[in-house]
């Protein structure tokens, strides 16, 4: 078991493990994700006291659940970073940031836009809306951190402690609709209890949520191979690797 | 189908603006993610290349004329 983690922890051994898994991600990505559009979009039924309003419920979700799982992702690899000195583990870390602000602002556009029909405002300091609002802020700061160190070893410490004391964060958005009962609707979806919704809306946004589980992990690992590149460019197999690649 | 034609759909019960907008701006940021890794990725295994053509090169011309002076060897990169 160490062995198999010490393996995974090399650069080398994680470039090529992770070109063979990359495709699939890739590739149940896009279909997950264009099944679950069409399906969502097209042949869900509407809702019947929103309408059709409640189709972006199919965009809304999954963002706001990878925005929150990017996060825990985040500070597990800062741990990992802080406590095994894995650099890989960074690397990934740095990567993933992007993308999880860029879902935590899609979860806000869409919460907002659909508000307007929904709730007759766009933005409210409700709980759950104020605690993602925060989750954004705490993603633009890793990334600022990450960018404020001449030393890569400072940022990416800096970067870890930062995901680690933010993670707080992310049961507070969770509990939020149950503590502070005000304007948000309580979750939708749930591991462990039955959907409350009808399966032929629910299904289409389990779709949605497992294609954009596959997104997140097959850019994650095409950039962390890319960032592979960047910080062990003076290696000898990055250069002759880099011979091959077209 | 929960539409009757396409008019309907993209009309999506007089909420198109809320839909299509809050659509539009998902595909818009996953599409542009895909585009960026894609670009970061070819630009690095560019740049590895040119640092290697030079290398090679500067070894060939190292082992022809040792003598020659190597004021543009720095490596700007």
């Amino acid at each position: 078991m160490w062995a198999f983690i010490h393996k995974l922890g090399s650069p080398k051994w994680f470039y090529a493990i992770s070109a063979r898994l990359l495709p699939w991600f890739w590739v149940a990505a896009a279909l997950l994700i264009a099944v679950g559009s069409i399906w969502g979009l097209a042949f869900a039924p509407a809702d019947y006291q929103q309408g059709n309003s409640f189709r972006i419920i199919y965009v809304h979700v999954p963002a706001a659940f990878l925005a929150q799982s990017i996060f825990v992702a985040m500070a597990v690899s800062g741990l990992i970073f802080m406590v095994w000195k894995i650099k890989i583990a960074d690397m990934a870390a740095a990567m993933m940031a992007p993308l999880g602000a860029a879902m935590t602002f899609i979860a806000l556009f869409s919460g907002a836009v659909w508000g307007v029909p929904t709730w007759g405002t766009w933005w409210m300091w409700d709980a759950r809306l104020t605690s993602m609002l925060i989750l954004l802020f705490l993603y633009v700061g890793v990334i600022a951190l990450r960018g404020a160190f001449s030393s890569r070893d400072s940022a990416s410490r800096a970067a870890s402690v930062l995901a680690m004391v933010g993670v707080i964060n992310i049961p507070i958005i969770k509990y939020s609709v149950d503590w502070w009962y005000t304007l948000h609707q309580p979750a939708t979806f749930s591991v462990t209890s039955r959907p409350t919704m009808p399966m032929e809306m629910w299904l289409p946004l389990l779709i949605m949520v497992l294609g954009f589980y596959c997104f997140f992990i097959a850019l994650t690992l095409t950039r962390t191979r890319s960032e592979i590149l960047r910080r062990e460019s003076t290696k000898r197999w990055v250069r002759e690797l880099a011979g091959e690649e077209r | 189908m929960a539409f009757s034609s396409l008019n309907d759909f993209l009309a999506m019960g007089g909420h198109a603006p809320y839909v299509w907008s809050a659509w539009a701006m998902t595909l818009l940021l996953l599409l542009g993610s895909v585009w960026h890794a894609r670009h970061e990725r070819r630009q690095l295994i560019r740049q590895l290349q040119r640092r290697g053509r030079r290398e090679r090169h500067h070894a060939a011309q190292g082992r022809a004329t040792d003598s020659r002076s190597r004021a543009g060897d720095i490596d700007e990169t």
